[in-house]
């Protein structure tokens, strides 16, 4: 109650999300580096309890702030993928035994005898406690890790990622972008085909259905394929603009240099000896190669439509998720213990104060980011337009 | 605007041009219509326009198109696309963005334009073609007429002169085809667009065009003339010229409005006739059972009183006595059972969240045939789904031959319904016709050789060695049906059996389905062609939003619907004609 009511007013208009639209949309880069912050934080601990508030963390904004496109409904899946890591997780430190010493044996497997050459593998044995907790753990790394991958996936609209790529690498996006409308289609031909065999009084599963639908999928794939390349031909995709052959030159120079920098940079940051000039020419190569593809940008004669802005609300999702991720690596150096909690002897882990409290500051999209219309609101514009056309009708 | 010298077509393997002495030129701001039946190369003429024909197809053209002055044989068609838009006949495979508002920048970022200049067209197109309220809709979730307007507004974006439409309408419902009609309709009056286009649905744009390009035959040279003309001498026509040929209105009509102009004296001719009576209506509608619904037992009523109509008013009398003579036997033969072949009950279907259909009931007796309407996403196509086992009901049941279609083993079921998809490709697996028939009589358990003869009667002249892939639309139909009929099933389902069918094809397989009927088989059709439906169905049931709304003999149904009725029924109301044949018959026993 320190500050005055006018400044509170405006603080609270200000965190009062928009509704969202095109104009106000946020990058999707913003939501990648957010996740990949989460992300970076979850691989710096063990602690399943900091790990089930950063799942927890994800999973809010995502249950707050995605829509009803149909890569907005892949989290779900990506949960799924989690906890089947863990599973596998647990069912390999089982049946696989593990470096972990321990005392506190849960139940004995019969062990399967093997050679001497085979030695410090093991099938079967002894299954300990501490051996159980620690793959769980272990796996629940990686699985907050897939989660918060997932939770980018379901919030960032992967087109427009793809169209934030340089100009000169535009041909590629757009290749992947049509392959990604593909795959559903491709998913439905094998739907209607195979319902379509029973037409014909033949069982629509087993792997001779398969066999003889394949043909038929590929087909259609092909044929919508060479339907969208005369499509995109007719719209002007491929328009070049005349370059002058010196800028030609330079790009493929630049291109080609920068890329054998990069190589030869990285291998000399990788070798014992080249660590002193590994990293100038990793970033010279860097610096060249991006220049290239900025030279190249000058053959397409292509513009953006109202591309995403980087507006305070996008600084403020990306800084939140590079705030987490900041705070635990910070922690891991000050206090390891808690990050890492000790599974010989077995201690109930203990939730450490300050880096829980930062990883709730990952919670800010779920208050900045702009709102998605709900899906009601279409059904009720399909409603309205229907009455509308039966009142034309009438 | 568009200018065609001399110009010929011949792609790779074939002996005889696709197109040759095309010699036209297109006018700026006219809305251009090309007729003519399948395969005489409307396709490829309108591709000859973007360019598509030959760069992108492959093939030799000979002669020269400019288009506002360019020369297509040097101009790719990208170096057209700020000149002429093209939309293709299929929406789906036009589309390169996952939303409206990007499809429709799409091409002018291609083009370069700058970005204020882009904000402003698109706002522009979205108000133009009333798409504003779906900006942000991802395009797979919008209904086809809605996914046809997009396609064209992204062709418009760049402001093209000359837009190039192929069958811009074809798998609309007539409701969405309106919409999107009136759309081009302001385009060419309002911002002077030249439109070039293809279309099998004269009776739904003749009456828009300025003028129309024959094209009477593969290789023949085209025709072009004000609509009137072209009509009078044209192998395709609309219902309402057909009628004015018939009557011998001068000038020709070619809309509804002018054809009621001059109608009076053919009703007055016409009201001495007698009432016209749906074609053939079986007279074993009568043994549907007590319990169906309110609608049906009204059709239970009517029916004995009009039944014996078509004798005097059947276009063809040794055809109708075929038809009764054939029919005495089928009445007789299901009469002990006492059991229509199909019974729905309160069936509904959810997916998802949806509900497909909602309490439907409907009851099909042999010999029967019923023309399912209603616009696109109203649930047709997911009723004839249950009716053939591919989609299991949610509650309710479904009844056909008195089994449950979808907890029946396929094998069992194909000998009791048959259904052709919309798209009859689905069928089709084997790469030739006699592997396909010979998979068929094995799938069905027929002799051999019964798939065969079907094939040869339904689509004479198709030889065994022929890939089922270089068959038009309608022969493609007919191998498709007689895969299907080889079962024998007493019960047929067509889903949108005309959709890029011409008149010729179309006339053919409304003869087919008629014997199949006067056999006794029940049929039951999906369709948006209310012309189809006239010619065709005893009864209309017409569905939206998953529910029946009218279920009840086709000249009662259609009459009163502005949407549904056929163009004869719109002409001779309040007359209750529904199709060009009836009025030719009384007029040909009255005289």
């Amino acid at each position: 109650m320190t500050r005055s009511p006018g400044a509170a007013r405006l603080l609270r208009r200000a965190l009062h999300a928009p509704e969202a639209g095109r104009s106000n949309a946020l990058p999707a880069g913003a939501w990648w580096l957010w996740a990949l912050g989460l992300a970076t934080a979850a691989s710096r601990t063990t602690n399943p309890l900091l790990l089930g508030l950063l799942v927890g963390v994800a999973g809010y904004v995502v249950a707050a702030r995605r829509t009803d496109a149909p890569w907005a409904r892949s989290y779900g899946a990506f949960i799924k993928l989690g906890l089947f890591v863990v599973a596998l997780r647990l069912l390999f430190s089982v049946f696989l035994g593990s470096q972990i010493p321990g005392s506190h044996t849960v139940l004995t497997l019969p062990e399967v005898p093997l050679p001497d050459w085979a030695q410090g593998v093991r099938i079967g044995g002894r299954v300990t406690a501490e051996q159980l907790v620690f793959s769980l753990y272990d796996g629940m790394k990686l699985a907050a890790l897939l989660i918060c991958v997932g939770a980018a996936n379901s919030l960032a609209n992967p087109a427009r990622l793809l169209k934030s790529l340089p100009g000169a690498l535009y041909e590629v996006g757009v290749a992947v972008v049509v392959a990604m409308t593909f795959a559903p289609n491709m998913v439905a031909d094998v739907v209607r085909l195979r319902t379509a065999r029973r037409l014909r009084g033949r069982p629509t599963g087993g792997v001779k259905a398969v066999a003889q639908i394949g043909l038929p999928v590929l087909e259609g794939a092909l044929e919508r394929s060479v339907a969208v390349a005369a499509s995109m031909d007719a719209r002007g995709y491929g328009r070049t603009a005349q370059v002058p052959p010196a800028v030609r030159h330079t790009t493929n120079v630049l291109t080609l240099g920068g890329l054998l920098g990069v190589c030869a940079g990285t291998y000399g940051l990788l070798a014992a000896q080249g660590a002193v000039y590994g990293l100038p020419v990793l970033l010279a190569g860097l610096v060249a190669a991006m220049a290239g593809l900025r030279l190249g940008g000058r053959r397409s004669v292509r513009t953006r439509y109202r591309p995403d802005r980087w507006g305070v609300r996008a600084w403020l999702v990306a800084g939140s998720g590079a705030v987490v991720a900041a705070a635990m690596i910070r922690a891991g150096s000050v206090d390891p213990e808690a990050l890492h909690p000790g599974v010989v002897p077995l201690t109930a882990p203990v939730l450490p104060l300050w880096p829980a409290a930062a990883v709730l500051v990952g919670l800010l999209p779920a208050l900045v980011a702009p709102v998605p219309p709900s899906a009601r609101r279409f059904e009720e514009h399909d409603r309205r337009s229907d009455d509308h056309r039966g009142k034309e009708q009438a | 605007m568009i200018r065609f010298e001399q110009v010929s077509v011949r792609y790779d393997g074939t002996d005889r041009p696709t197109l040759s002495g095309v010699d036209l030129a297109v006018p700026e701001g006219e809305l251009v219509l090309l007729v003519g039946p399948s395969g005489v190369g409307k396709s490829t003429l309108l591709g000859t326009v973007s360019g598509l024909v030959p760069h992108f197809t492959g093939g030799v053209l000979s002669g020269r198109v400019t288009v506002g002055g360019r020369d297509t044989r040097t101009h790719k068609p990208r170096e057209l696309a700020d000149l002429v838009g093209t939309v293709g006949q299929d929406p789906l495979a036009h589309f390169v963005t996952d939303t409206v508002e990007d499809e429709l920048a799409y091409g002018m970022e291609s083009l370069g334009l700058a970005p204020d200049v882009m904000r402003r067209r698109v706002e522009e197109t979205l108000d133009l073609l009333g798409l504003a309220e779906l900006r942000d809709r991802p395009i797979a979730t919008l209904s086809g007429g809605q996914q046809q307007r997009v396609a064209i507004g992204s062709v418009l974006t760049p402001h093209p002169k000359v837009l190039v439409l192929d069958e811009p309408t074809s798998a609309l419902d007539p409701a969405a085809a309106e919409e999107v009609l009136a759309v081009l309709q302001r385009l060419v009056h309002d911002l002077g667009t030249t439109v070039l286009m293809a279309e099998h649905r004269l009776e739904r744009v003749v009456q828009y065009a300025d003028q129309v390009v024959l094209l009477p035959a593969p290789g023949a040279a085209p025709v072009m003339g004000a609509p009137a003309e072209i009509m009078a001498i044209s192998p395709v026509r609309p219902p309402v010229a057909e009628l004015g040929l018939l009557a011998g209105w001068d000038p020709l009509p070619l809309s509804v409005r002018d054809a009621r102009r001059g109608a009076g004296e053919l009703r007055a001719r016409l009201a001495t006739a007698e009432p016209p009576a749906p074609p053939g209506a079986p007279a074993n509608v009568s043994v549907a059972p007590p319990e169906t619904s309110v609608d049906v037992d009204v059709n239970v009523d009517v029916n004995p009183s009009v039944a014996p109509a078509p004798v005097s008013t059947g276009p063809r009398p040794g055809r109708i006595a075929r038809l009764l003579g054939r029919k005495g036997s089928a009445e007789a033969a299901p009469a002990p059972a006492t059991d229509p072949v199909t019974r729905v009950e309160s069936l509904s279907v959810r997916r998802g969240r949806i509900e497909a259909l909602r309490r439907v009931t409907l009851t099909v007796a042999p010999g029967e045939t019923v023309a399912l309407m209603g616009r696109n996403g109203a649930g047709k196509s997911t009723l004839l789904g249950a009716l053939v086992g591919m989609v299991e009901p949610t509650s309710g049941s479904v009844r056909v031959g008195g089994l449950a279609p979808a907890r029946t083993d396929p094998r069992t079921m194909i000998r009791r319904v048959g259904l052709v998809p919309q798209e009859p490709r689905d069928l089709l697996y084997a790469d030739t016709v006699a592997a396909e028939c010979a998979a068929a009589d094995r799938d069905a358990g027929a002799a051999e050789g019964t798939c065969r003869a079907l094939v040869s009667e339904l689509l004479p002249g198709v030889e065994d060695a022929t890939h089922p892939r270089d068959l038009s639309e309608g022969q493609r139909l007919a191998l498709a049906l007689a895969l299907v009929l080889t079962a024998r099933p007493p019960l047929l389902l067509l889903d949108e059996p005309t959709r890029g069918l011409d008149y010729a094809a179309k006339g053919r397989l409304v003869g087919v389905l008629r014997s199949l009927a006067a056999e006794g088989h029940a049929i039951v059709l999906a369709t948006h062609d209310v012309e189809l439906a006239a010619e065709l169905a005893h009864r209309v049931v017409i569905l939206a939003d998953g529910e029946v709304v009218a279920d009840g003999l086709t000249g009662r149904v259609v009459v009163s619907s502005p949407a549904f009725a056929p163009q004869t029924a719109k002409i001779l109301a309040p007359q209750e004609w529904l199709t060009v044949s009836q009025v030719r018959g009384a007029l040909e026993a009255g005289a």
